[in-house]
Parts: C-alpha cells; sequence; structure tokens
C-alpha cells in the first residue's frame, strides 16, 4: 500500500448526497478478476453519454461535458470534496480502488458509509469527516476559485485551505500508523499469530460445533 | 456484571485483542464467498505465499455472475465466465468446507444458500464480501459485509481488525396487518431513520412484531439493515430459530446439538442492557411500502404520492429530490398506484425464499399478468429452494399466470448477469437498492415486498395488495 503522509491537491467538488457504490463502479466492472485499472471507469454513467462495458477503449467514448470530474479546471485533480454518506450501498472495494486509480488521494466529506470508509483504509486513500459547516464552505470557496486546492497532513490530522485555515479530522491511531507507513495489515495481524491460535482452541473446547 | 445486549455479548467473545484505541481483533467464524469479491484476495494470498488460516470455515457458492436461464449453455459471458472460473480454481486450491458451484443443486445467493445449509449458527461472527450480509444477523450472529482486502485478511488470520459500533434498537410493537411484511417493516425503518440513521452502528431488531416474524421475514429484515446504514442488523434467538436449524446439513446434531442450544439461548439482550439509541415504530402504523426515488429511504406507503420537491426546505434535499424524480420519470402528486410497470422481478437476498415465493404465488393464483407488463421474473434464491417451491406446485402458477420461471442466483437484483432493465423501464422488484442504473442502466427501481410485486405484475400498476382480490 502507498504510503500516505502529507498531500497538496487539486479540489474536485461532488455536490449530491448519497453517492452509492454502484455510481462510482458500475456492475459491469465488476467482472475483473484483477484490483488495478478502474479508474477509467470511475462514475461511469455520469461521466459519459454512452454505456460502458468491460474492455472498451474509453477515450474514444462520448464524455459528459456536464459532469463535474469531465471541466477541464478540475484535470488531474487529487481531493474528491463530497457530501453526506458518500459511498452507501454494496460494499464492493472497487469504489475506492477506482476512485484511487482515477488519481485521487482523499474524499472529504460530512459523512461516509461505514464499509466504504473503512475500505479506503486498505488502499491508501484518506477518507476524511469534517463539519457539514465547514464542508458547505470548502464546496463554496472550490466552486468559486479555478486551481482550488487544500493541503492534507495526515500527521497533523489537519486540511488547510490556501487563506490558511485549518480544520482538524480523527482517525483512530492503528489506522493512522497503518497510512503512514503504508503498512500491510495482514503482517501486522500475523505478529499476533499465536494468540490468534489460543483464542482459537479456546473457542473450539466451548463451542466444537463451530469447527467440523 | 451489568446488563448486557446481544451485540454486547457476541461481540465480547470474540475479542482475540484490543489495543489502547479500542481497535480489536476479532475472531471469525464464518467467512462466506462468492465469485466477485474475491479473485483479487486469493491472488493476494498466492502473492505474499500464504495460506488460508481456517479453510473450513469457508462456505462459497457462485450467485453474481450465473445465469438464470439456458442452463445447458453455460455461461455465455466470457468475461463473467472467467469470474466464475476462477472462483472453481481457487477453491481447488485453497480448499472449503462447502462449495456450491455454478448448477450445483444447492447453489443459489449466498445469503440464501449459508441459513439453508445451517453453515450459519447463531453465536458466529459470519463475514462475506457482499454488504447484504448483514442477512445472517436474523441468527442471533454478528454479521457484515467486508471489502476485497478485508476478504484476504480473514482468509489469511481468521480475523479481522474492528473497532466496536455503537448499539442501536430498534422496536417495533405490536402485530403488523393483513399483507404487511417483513419488506414493509424494513422499507418503514429506513424512511424514519434514513439511509444513514443506522451508520455507525449495529442495530437489533426488537419488539413483539419482530419476534412475530418467521426466521425467514427476520432475514429479510436483517437483510436491509445496510440501506439504513448499519453493517449488522440482529436479532435475538427464540424458538423459531432453534425450530430452523433443526437437521439442517451443518448444524451441530446429538449432544452437540444439545449443547449448542444451550448456549444459543442466552443469545438474547439482557433484562436493563443499554443501548446508545433506541428507535421504536408502532406494527399497526406500517403500510404496505413503494418507493419512489433513487434511494432507499424514499419511501411511502402505497397510498401516498410522489412527493414534491418544491415543498421541502432543505435544500440538498430538495435538489436529491428534483433529481431522483427526473431520473424516474415521475411527476410531483401522482398517485403511487397510477404508476404503471414495464417489469416485475421477485428475486434477491431479500426476497427470494420459499415464503417469498408462496407469498407471490398466493396474489398470482388463477391470474394473468396484464398486457402492459413486458417480462415478470421469478427467481429462486437457490437450487433448494426451487425444488421446494417446484414441489408445491408454485412454479406451475408462476407460469400459467404468464411470469418466468428461472434458475437461482442474484439475477436482476444488480444485473450482472443477463437479467436487466433497458433504459427508461420501470420495475416492481423485490430486491434492497433502487439506486441509479442498479438494475440496468436507465432503469427505474420501485422497491416492494413479494406479495406488492406479485400484485403489480398482476394490475399494470401498483395497488394496494390489502384490497386486492
Amino acid at each position: 500500500m502507498k504510503p500516505f503522509t502529507q498531500l497538496n491537491g487539486l479540489v474536485c467538488p461532488l455536490d449530491r448526497a448519497n453517492v452509492d457504490t454502484d455510481a462510482i463502479i458500475p456492475k459491469q466492472f465488476l467482472k475483473s478478476i484483477k484490483r488495478s485499472g478502474f479508474g477509467p471507469n470511475l462514475f461511469d454513467e455520469w461521466r459519459y453519454l454512452d454505456h460502458g462495458e468491460p474492455g472498451m477503449d474509453n477515450s474514444k467514448r462520448q464524455i459528459n461535458p456536464e459532469f463535474v470530474l469531465n471541466f477541464p479546471r478540475y484535470a488531474g485533480a487529487q481531493v474528491l470534496l463530497a457530501r453526506d454518506n458518500f459511498g452507501c450501498g454494496s460494499s464492493r472495494e472497487h469504489a475506492p480502488w477506482a476512485i484511487e486509480d482515477y488519481g485521487f488521494r482523499a474524499v472529504i466529506a460530512p459523512s461516509f458509509a461505514d464499509i466504504f470508509f473503512n475500505n479506503c483504509f486498505k488502499n491508501g486513500l484518506l477518507p476524511i469527516v469534517l463539519s457539514t459547516e465547514v464542508v458547505d464552505q470548502l464546496f463554496s470557496e472550490a466552486e468559486a476559485t479555478e486551481g482550488y486546492q487544500l493541503a492534507i497532513d495526515l500527521e497533523q490530522q489537519t486540511v488547510t485551505t490556501p487563506a490558511g485555515q485549518s480544520f482538524s479530522f480523527d482517525i483512530t491511531a492503528h489506522r493512522k500508523h497503518c497510512l503512514l507507513n503504508g503498512l500491510d495489515e495482514i503482517g501486522l495481524t500475523l505478529a499476533h499469530a499465536e494468540e490468534i491460535r489460543v483464542f482459537e482452541e479456546k473457542r473450539k473446547a466451548q463451542q466444537p460445533w463451530l469447527f467440523v | 456484571m451489568s446488563a448486557q445486549s446481544l451485540y454486547d455479548k457476541l461481540w465480547q467473545s470474540h475479542v482475540v485483542r484490543e489495543e489502547a484505541d479500542g481497535t480489536c481483533l476479532l475472531y471469525i467464524d464464518r467467512h462466506l464467498v462468492h465469485e466477485v469479491t474475491s479473485p483479487q484476495a486469493f491472488e493476494g494470498l498466492r502473492l505474499a505465499n500464504r495460506k488460508p488460516w481456517r479453510n473450513h470455515s469457508i462456505v462459497a457458492t457462485a450467485d453474481h455472475n450465473t445465469p438464470t436461464d439456458h442452463w445447458d449453455q453455460g455461461i455465455q459471458d466470457p468475461i463473467s465466465r472467467q469470474q466464475v472460473e476462477t472462483l472453481d480454481a481457487n477453491i481447488r486450491a485453497f480448499g472449503a468446507l462447502a462449495y456450491f458451484p455454478f448448477k450445483d443443486e444447492r447453489q443459489g445467493i449466498v445469503h440464501v444458500v449459508g441459513p439453508e445449509n445451517g453453515a450459519t449458527l447463531p453465536g458466529m461472527t459470519v463475514v462475506c464480501g457482499d454488504s447484504h450480509t448483514s442477512t445472517h444477523g436474523a441468527f442471533a450472529a454478528l454479521a457484515h459485509g467486508i471489502g476485497t482486502s478485508e476478504v484476504e485478511h480473514v482468509m489469511a488470520t481468521q480475523t479481522l481488525v474492528a473497532k466496536k459500533s455503537r448499539s442501536m434498537l430498534i422496536r417495533v410493537d405490536g402485530q403488523l396487518g393483513q399483507g404487511v411484511t417483513a419488506k414493509d417493516v424494513a422499507l418503514a425503518i429506513i424512511g424514519k431513520i434514513g439511509t444513514a440513521g443506522g451508520t455507525g452502528y449495529a442495530v437489533e431488531f426488537g419488539g413483539s412484531a419482530i419476534r412475530g416474524l418467521s426466521v425467514e421475514g427476520r432475514m429479510t429484515l436483517c437483510n436491509m439493515a445496510i440501506e439504513g446504514g448499519a453493517r449488522a442488523g440482529m436479532v435475538a434467538v427464540d424458538d423459531k430459530t432453534i425450530a430452523y436449524l433443526k437437521d439442517r446439513p451443518f448444524s451441530p446434531k446429538g449432544e452437540q446439538w444439545d449443547a449448542a442450544v444451550e448456549y444459543w439461548k442466552t443469545l438474547v439482550s439482557d433484562e436493563g442492557a443499554q443501548f446508545d439509541s433506541v428507535v421504536v415504530l408502532k406494527a399497526e402504523e406500517i403500510e404496505p411500502q413503494v418507493t419512489w426515488g433513487t434511494s432507499p429511504e424514499q419511501v411511502l406507503a402505497v397510498n401516498g404520492r410522489v412527493p414534491d420537491p418544491a415543498a421541502e426546505a432543505d435544500p440538498v434535499k430538495k435538489g436529491s429530490y428534483e433529481r431522483a424524480l427526473q431520473y424516474m420519470g415521475l411527476t410531483a402528486n401522482t398517485p403511487l398506484t397510477d404508476i404503471p410497470v414495464d417489469k416485475v422481478f421477485i428475486g434477491s437476498c431479500t426476497n427470494s425464499r420459499i415464503e417469498d415465493l408462496r407469498a407471490a404465488a398466493g396474489i398470482a393464483k388463477g391470474k394473468q399478468k396484464a398486457a402492459n407488463v413486458k417480462l415478470v421474473l421469478v427467481v429462486p434464491g437457490s437450487g433448494l429452494v426451487k425444488r421446494q417451491a417446484e414441489a408445491e406446485g408454485l412454479d406451475k402458477i408462476f407460469i400459467a399466470a404468464g411470469f418466468e420461471w428461472r434458475e437461482p442466483g442474484c439475477s436482476m437484483c444488480l444485473a450482472m448477469n443477463a437479467d436487466r432493465l433497458e433504459p427508461g423501464e420501470r420495475c416492481a422488484s423485490t430486491s434492497n437498492r433502487n439506486f441509479e442504473g442498479r438494475q440496468g442502466q436507465g432503469g427505474r427501481t420501485h422497491l416492494v415486498s413479494p406479495e406488492m410485486a406479485a400484485a403489480a405484475a398482476i394490475a399494470g400498476h401498483f395497488v394496494d395488495v390489502r384490497t386486492f382480490a
């Protein structure tokens, strides 16, 4: 996993509440057995005017010029600014894979759906919860100012506007540590393999029917 | 010891270790696997040269990509076929307690297959790379969906890195009226709390109306906990739970059964258990529900009218209402019962079990689908459900009514196979999500119960099943 430390990134505002993972990456792209290459199909049904299928040459497809991601001013955006309950619905990790593959490194919203939020951390993508008021302010500023960037500092747990206004965000110590260092969580857990084994033996003795 | 909730008990009994910030390693008893969210996890194991910690925790089936007709021709779509064959190969290589591949008589939707085989038991932690894993909470299990990285983590370590959620009790008191089902209860709850109302919570469903539901009804309810934002939904053990599990293939037998039952009976919230949030609904006030928009919270009783965005004060909500009406091709203030349907889908992990099919057949019996309805798909949740339905003659009732009787799978709930809506088509669906494009790009989904779906198929538009004859 790519470590996440600091980022100074162009902000793309996606002004919709309840953006679900079906919208983030439609089901036909879930047939892939790989975990990369989903970026060109991020928000496929909103981003293109024609119907997308796996294996298509996306550069030849009809772009929807009204969709915010297609505005030239947001080309190269690394911070996705979103509304409440972002990433609701299906547990598909293809959603953070697509967002990360497109080039985003952070998503800011007033709230996220639980499974999506959790999935982000496994992929070097930082989801940041800020208050509705702050997110409203960031939307206004991002829409009003071309080239609007936010500075994100994970170590300090801050998001800073171009005017120097700083907002702090919460993250658990475990997630922060993994993200800052780009750690393989499985490797970390297996350091406790003996504890898991002891727990398992005890459980087996108590509830043998779980171990057929 | 102070009074514990069911969630407290389930959580506490699975904590392997806890860090200072509350992050825990949680032991996982059952890992359900399907073809869509597992290939990258198996690949990860291979790349790191790891083996599954306990492959007998795995129960796998192919469901999302499998076709529901012409099984003799196999899977036509080459990418779908590759994904299903990849699961075949991975299970061969890594092993499992049970695998129900494409065409197996016990194949079906993973959330139907697990419980009917007794692979989901009270007191278990159950995970699957699928958000509707909440279904299994109906058995007083701690069950929730996980992403593919976590699928790999569970395979490699038999644990999940997790923090305890807040707890919510949703109590439904009283008795449901005739024609009002578990699906209507689920939709009414989501209408009340919103699709993010349960975010950050593990939900226990309680109250006399929940105790009155069958085990299959409880599965329907817990299945949709995730649509209310709660990763996990659960119902306490009672005699119905125990009766359902008796003699299932992977249920304990003999002395172990007795010991298990004794333990399972403790899987209830203690008197006086504390919850971080309590929501109460009156069963008598719940009517048959129909969603009108593109989020499950955009739902009304069948006798309602499409809302008017102009009446909404909150600008974000107003915008989403306008967008939803435009996508759904609906006009404000239209009575829901005036909305005609093009297709009907009876199936999905929410509503494809035998009781759902009996209920739909009860409405369709001796009737014909309306001329304006192009297709009525009835897709049983598993091979065993299909066989049972056929033994009861339900297939004949559906076929006589002009419905199509298909092979089991996820089908048009998410349209990964060939079953889908065309742009602009409107569907009465017993599935769980009415998101834009969910059942096919440009498709318009209205979520309803099996009874309401069958009645819409016959009438050609939504009708109140309580007065439908």
